[in-house]
């Protein structure tokens, strides 16, 4: 191994000059034809946020509409788009790709000590179809519009009117570009490690991101498959879904949920994979019970695969069928809570530092705390009965989806954002955005688990009048939460005006990225790092040990 | 071959984020096997839902493949099998410095694959013809019995025809290889195209000696 270390030492010494990755080609040509990961993930991370905030603009809409209940501000037939919109913009176009494609695509190589991803042009190729997928939904909306809900459930969805084929197809496309991103980070991780870098010397994040990836790999072509069956469906009417025609609806469930269900961990890991990083961070500590974080990431990814039918107890599968889905559901709780216990045991005497990243990571423990267990409620099949299509289950995965996965995105970009972008932001302003994100969640999703286990269903655009206070008290919850993101784009955007003042490792973490400068020259590293010693090796003195 | 030629051959097609060549080969190969998967979970959502429907609709579907022409089905499995020997025979050429081998291989099985669409296109314009079609175009009142092989024609449209995409999509391919390998840039030092592409020819091959007999040979 030695020699060919220096080998490529040499070479790269010789054709490469230590320009920062921003500055190294200039114009929109050249981040258009880049096959640097971290271009790459930048582009990735302007889309994503753009769909983020469209996705934001529907879910303000949706809540300003429920302020009364009659309606306020759209028809009905408008509300059901515009939930159906908000479903699809932030499932398809913004979590699955949020933490991925954006955050890892960035850290990924960096982190194994990699020059860049297996496969770097398939990775922008991934963009471009990302980028497609995107442009038909746009289309979707803009011609007709679909009101079947995120699901597509079968037969509504192949007999309703709009554009639910195109939307179908935006699906299909955006399959794809997860599909490659996937492959290309199993391989990464399999192949591009430092050397010395065995698969207990990556830092957590790696194992959560590989979890991702194979889930990306072996779910996504089942909806891929689905999805296009739906298509055929709509356009041949050949009746695999459509009970008039002889085929079976819950067909479509069954097949819509074994690549969803497993998405939804596609959704989860990765936040779990930020968290992983926060903490220690943070804490200046080695992070307690490593290999039990490393496995229950991949435990959630091989369960995942069996725990579609809890979707489906109300759609009259069968009761067998029900008690084993429900008593694997359960397990999901075993690796979630191994994790969670983990990351709390690892502040533990600690010297905690509570930094914007850190806000947000403990803002992650509470509010997937709350998730996960409202999750056991739901895959409970007594309880489910009741609450199945309540607003209990819009609360419960709001803060699976967004208190726990988006606020640990949140984490990561407030955590990489220095590295990205080479820049410090306000932290002051930072702490008081995450506290308005914290508490505009909470007022406006805690008041629906009463709203649902009062009977209050999904979806719905009139309702009771007694349900009034509660769904004021959820809008105006998402004012807060709105006033939280809008100061966090002022001052995001405000330091990018700045000069580049950020140190190459300003958090004192020793992970790899951390080891090269803010933001990092295209090759990553001058040399390739030669590893020694775990990520998280805090009890060694600065300057010694590993990445010294 | 010399280590001279070696050399060459790693420097002309080692990409700059790898350290060796043969760590660029098992990444290679380590994304061909994931691709690989992908679609072997994608054709498997497809048998599942067919094995279900056949389930449920046995008449229907045992009417429906007596439309299907087995002969030809026949030949098409022969053509797949030799195809895939030929392809073979190329990867091993191409891996022992056999320009020439390789690129006559490469020619056959480019051969077989335009013989498997030219009998799908037959096949296909006859059910075209008789009325055979998926979903709400079949015309049942031209060919008679359970309405229901409407159904399976929308499966064998839709499985033949994604196979049959599948088998475009390689003939592009190893009309590239062969390009390539007539412009000699394979040797035993570097031949990872044809490698992987042999790999995903094969699975093509694979999927259709399943469709075979789930579609023509029900009875």
């Amino acid at each position: 191994m030695a020699d060919t270390i220096t080998a490529t030492h040499i070479s790269g010494h010789a054709d490469h000059h230590d320009v920062d990755y921003l500055h190294d080609g200039k114009g929109l040509k050249s981040w258009l034809t880049t096959v640097d990961h971290k271009r790459i993930g930048v582009m990735y991370l302007w889309s994503i946020l753009f769909m983020f905030f469209l996705g934001g603009v529907f879910a303000m809409l949706i809540r300003l509409e429920l302020l009364t209940p009659k309606q306020t501000i759209m028809s009905a037939e408008t509300y059901n788009k515009v939930f159906t919109l908000h479903g699809a913009i932030m499932v398809f176009l913004f979590i699955i790709p949020s933490v991925p494609a954006a955050l890892a695509n960035f850290v990924l190589p960096l982190m194994l000590g990699a020059k860049d991803v297996a496969f770097p042009k398939l990775n922008l190729f991934s963009w471009y179809i990302y980028m497609a997928g995107a442009f038909i939904a746009i289309a979707a909306m803009v011609t007709g519009g679909v009101d079947t809900g995120w699901t597509f459930y079968t037969p509504y969805s192949t007999t309703t009117d709009g554009s639910v084929a195109l939307m179908t197809f935006a699906a299909f496309v955006l399959g794809f570009s997860s599909i490659l991103t996937g492959v290309n980070f199993v391989a990464t991780i399999h192949n591009l490690r430092a050397p010395g870098m065995g698969w207990f010397d990556m830092p957590l994040f790696c194992w959560g991101i590989y979890s991702t990836a194979l889930i990306q790999v072996l779910a996504t072509p089942v909806l891929a498959i689905t999805l296009l069956l739906l298509i055929m469906e709509r356009t041949f009417g050949i009746g695999i879904f459509d009970p008039k025609l002889g085929g079976d609806p819950v067909l479509f469930q069954h097949f819509f949920w074994f690549y969803s269900h497993p998405a939804v961990y596609i959704m989860i890991l990765p936040g779990m994979a930020i968290i992983s990083e926060i903490i220690p961070t943070f804490s200046q500590k080695t992070i307690f019970g490593y290999r039990a974080i490393a496995f229950s990431s991949v435990a959630i990814a091989l369960v995942s695969f069996i725990v579609w039918g809890h979707h489906m107890f109300t759609s009259g599968q069968s009761q067998l069928a029900s008690a084993i889905f429900s008593f694997i559901t359960f397990f999901v709780a075993v690796p979630s809570a191994i994790k969670t216990f983990n990351w709390i045991v690892t502040m533990y005497k600690g010297s905690v530092a509570f930094n914007a990243p850190m806000l947000y990571a403990l803002s992650f423990l509470l509010l997937f705390g709350i998730g996960g267990l409202t999750g056991i409620f739901l895959g409970a099949v007594s309880v489910d009965i009741h609450l199945h299509d309540t607003y209990f289950v819009v609360a419960h995965f709001h803060y699976v989806m967004m208190g726990s996965t988006v606020i640990a995105f949140l984490g990561g970009l407030h955590y990489w954002w220095p590295k990205m972008f080479g820049r410090m932001y306000n932290e002051s302003a930072a702490r008081v955005s995450c506290a308005l994100v914290f508490i505009g969640f909470n007022t406006t999703f805690l008041p629906q688990f009463v709203l649902g286990s009062r009977g209050m269903p999904r979806r719905y655009y009139n309702y009771l009048p007694e349900f009034q206070f509660l769904h004021q008290l959820s809008t105006v919850g998402s004012w807060i939460l709105g006033l939280g993101f809008l100061i966090m784009a002022g001052y995001l955007f405000a330091s990018l005006r700045k000069k580049m003042d950020a140190p190459a490792n300003p958090w004192h973490s020793r992970t790899l990225e951390w080891q090269t400068a803010s933001p990092p020259i295209t090759h990553n590293f001058h040399e390739i790092p030669t590893i020694g010693g775990g990520p998280y090796d805090y009890y060694r003195p600065v300057g010694k040990g590993r990445n010294a | 071959m010399s280590s001279h030629s070696h050399e060459v051959a790693e420097h002309r097609f080692r990409q700059h984020h790898f350290v060796t060549a043969d760590q660029q080969l098992d990444t290679s190969k380590t994304g061909m096997w994931l691709f690989l998967a992908t679609e072997i979970l994608m054709f498997g959502g497809l048998f599942v839902g067919y094995g279900l429907m056949q389930g449920v609709y046995p008449e229907a579907w045992v009417a429906g493949h007596h439309h299907l022409d087995r002969v030809l089905g026949a030949v098409n499995t022969v053509f797949l099998l030799c195809s895939s020997f030929s392809m073979v025979m190329a990867v091993h050429y191409a891996s022992t410095d056999q320009k020439s081998k390789t690129v006559m291989n490469l020619g056959i099985t480019l051969a077989f694959a335009f013989a498997f669409l030219a009998i799908k296109y037959i096949e296909y314009s006859h059910k075209f013809h008789e009325g055979l079609l998926p979903g709400r175009y079949f015309r049942l009142a031209e060919v008679g019995g359970p309405p229901q092989q409407a159904m399976f024609f929308g499966f064998y449209f839709m499985m033949t025809g994604i196979h049959g995409f599948h088998v475009l999509i390689g003939i592009i391919l190893i009309a590239w290889l062969m390009v390539r390998a007539n412009r000699g840039d394979f040797s035993s030092a570097y031949y990872t195209p044809v490698d992987l592409i042999g790999l995903y020819w094969h699975l093509v091959d694979l999927i259709w000696i399943y469709l075979f007999p789930l579609l023509y040979l029900i009875s």
